[in-house]
């Protein structure tokens, strides 16, 4: 119960998130008509992961919970990112060609 | 007296619920990052024809409902602060909205895929057929990921539209109110994996 009480964050910070994720949707949509070439699709995900993070620590609530959650995020998202590593080494083996 | 001292401290462990919701978006975040990884090979082993497909989406569907979902997600963290300051009516008022701003999601869904259908674009149509390798597979997974994603935007409005009932009916209150949080927790998720979905699919052309 007590751990409900210490976070009652105001209304300001969630439209001020909200005003920052609509202005990196633009700014996706933006760059997406430039020719970055390879680099396009690691903007958009850039931008993506900096949109995740805002929801994440903000809406979610993330940065005022307890540590052990911070811990578990970053846990999920590790194995998350090794299994993507593990394809990826194997991939550069494969030939597919139809 | 010791029978009000029981009512008043009724065993509850907020946080704990809140880690339990954080575990089933873990496994969430599994199911679509399979989806994810298929995405990732196979955009690399057909790369120009990921970029050919990713002509015939509209872009400017997928950023109005990008739009909508995070306002969305606005909508309902804004309906737990609200409770949160005791504004009941301001909770239940926010969160219809968001269950609105959810219809209209799945709407445009609709609208999007009725006309990929008209144009004869669907899984194992034999204009789709009639394609090479990586455009079908992008189409295929398009289904797949966007079409998931709407179940759970479906399932989301379910969740949310019991959560609204459980305000009224004051079952959910200023002071009881994990189960609005956790249902938060679930549609920033939603929000979160079509963050991604967007770039992925409407951007890389």
């Amino acid at each position: 119960m007590s751990s409900n009480e210490n976070h009652s964050p105001g209304f300001g910070i969630y439209f001020l998130v909200w005003f920052a994720l609509l202005i990196l949707t633009g700014l996706t949509v933006a760059v997406a008509g430039i020719k970055f070439g390879a680099l396009t699709i690691a903007t958009a995900l850039t931008v993506a992961s900096v949109k995740s993070y805002l929801v994440l620590t903000i809406f979610m609530h993330l940065k005022v919970e307890s540590r052990i959650f911070k811990v578990f995020v970053w846990l999920a998202l590790f194995f998350l990112i090794v299994s993507f590593v593990l394809l990826f080494s194997d991939y550069t083996f494969w030939q597919i060609g139809d | 007296m010791s029978s009000v001292d029981h009512a008043v401290h009724v065993h509850r462990d907020d946080e704990g619920s809140r880690m339990g919701m954080w575990l089933f978006l873990f496994t969430e975040l599994l199911l679509f990052g399979g989806l994810f990884l298929a995405y990732a090979v196979y955009k690399f082993s057909h790369y120009q024809e990921f970029h050919l497909a990713a002509k015939e989406l509209n872009t400017l569907f997928g950023a109005i409902n990008t739009i909508i979902l995070l306002t969305s997600s606005l909508t309902i963290a804004l309906s737990i602060a609200a409770l949160q300051k005791g504004k009941r009516e301001l909770s239940i008022f926010l969160q219809l909205i968001t269950i609105l701003f959810a219809f209209a999601f799945l709407f445009n869904k609709y609208i999007e895929w009725s006309a990929k259908f008209h144009h004869g674009l669907f899984p194992g149509s034999e204009t789709l057929l009639e394609k090479s390798n990586g455009e079908i597979l992008f189409f295929g997974l398009y289904y797949a990921m966007t079409g998931l994603h709407g179940l759970h935007v479906l399932i989301g409005i379910v969740i949310i539209g019991v959560m609204t009932f459980f305000t009224y009916k004051n079952r959910i209150t200023h002071n009881n109110y994990v189960r609005l949080e956790a249902a938060g927790l679930y549609w920033h998720l939603v929000d979160i994996i079509w963050i991604f979905l967007f770039p992925l699919f409407y951007l890389i052309t």
